[in-house]
């Protein structure tokens, strides 16, 4: 397993420095994609939605989150640096008090995770935070 | 998988009516993202819990759709409304088709 991580961690090094080269990292753009789906290229508002997220994790494998919307139906967590940017969909019942939510989650490397909440009124709520990964998925 | 799987939640005994709690869950579970590679370049395929439910005497608390991206043993802490004297009940969907179920009851006085 020690070796398998390793390798893992050289080829995909050398895939971010062949992504510098590009103009455009290739994730972001899939990330737009994902919350195009959930939100149907409604506009974003700001304000009525927080997340919690530390500034640097050291550990890229178990990084807290926590997500708050009064008045959410749900709430879509994205990771713009992982290979697979959804990470996770809260949907909140009649008994749940205040729309709020906590879990660890999974960062490859240094990124944007971003947060989308669907309000009663169907309106989308947008909060994201760049987080700093000492020890990711791939040395990040 | 399967094996070792313990759920874990914590939930207070009692509380007042209306009140609003705080639940902790935790679940053992490796979580394998079907991103990672064994020693021979092969890849270990993805073995996650999928979906996680609580509810209380029926009613819908919360819903968790969980990705690769969530660490292993998948740890969530919430808040609940208790209306009445009842009971929580959290669920947990494996890849694999298990289901793991807790219950945890609630006094309200």
């Amino acid at each position: 397993m020690k070796l398998s991580r390793r390798n893992l961690l050289i080829t995909s090094s050398a895939g971010m420095a062949a992504m510098a080269m590009g103009s455009l990292p290739a994730f972001a753009s899939l990330t737009d994609d994902e919350i195009a789906k959930v939100t149907g290229g409604a506009e974003l508002g700001e304000g009525a939605i927080t997340l919690d997220a530390p500034e640097i994790a050291e550990n890229g494998n178990t990084v807290p989150i926590g997500v708050s919307a009064p008045g959410a139906v749900s709430i879509v967590l994205f990771a713009d640096g992982n290979p697979v940017p959804n990470v996770a969909t809260f949907k909140f019942g009649p008994l749940s008090a205040s729309r709020t939510a906590s879990t660890r989650i999974r960062l490859a490397r240094t990124q944007n995770v971003i947060a989308i909440a669907e309000m009663e009124d169907g309106s989308f709520q947008k909060a994201s935070a760049n987080i700093k990964v000492t020890i990711g998925g791939c040395g990040g | 998988m399967a094996s070792g799987v313990k759920p874990r939640v914590k939930v207070p005994k009692t509380a007042s009516a209306g009140e609003t709690i705080e639940i902790k869950t935790l679940i053992s579970h490796t979580m394998e993202s079907g991103q990672r590679k064994d020693s021979d370049g092969n890849v270990i395929p993805r073995s996650i819990i999928n979906r996680f439910t609580a509810e209380f005497n029926g009613q819908n608390v919360i819903d968790v759709t969980l990705e690769p991206a969530i660490s292993t043993n998948p740890y969530f802490q919430f808040e609940a409304i208790v209306p009445e004297t009842g009971e929580f009940k959290f669920i947990w969907y494996d890849d694999d088709g298990s289901v793991y179920e807790e219950t945890k009851a609630i006094s309200v006085s």
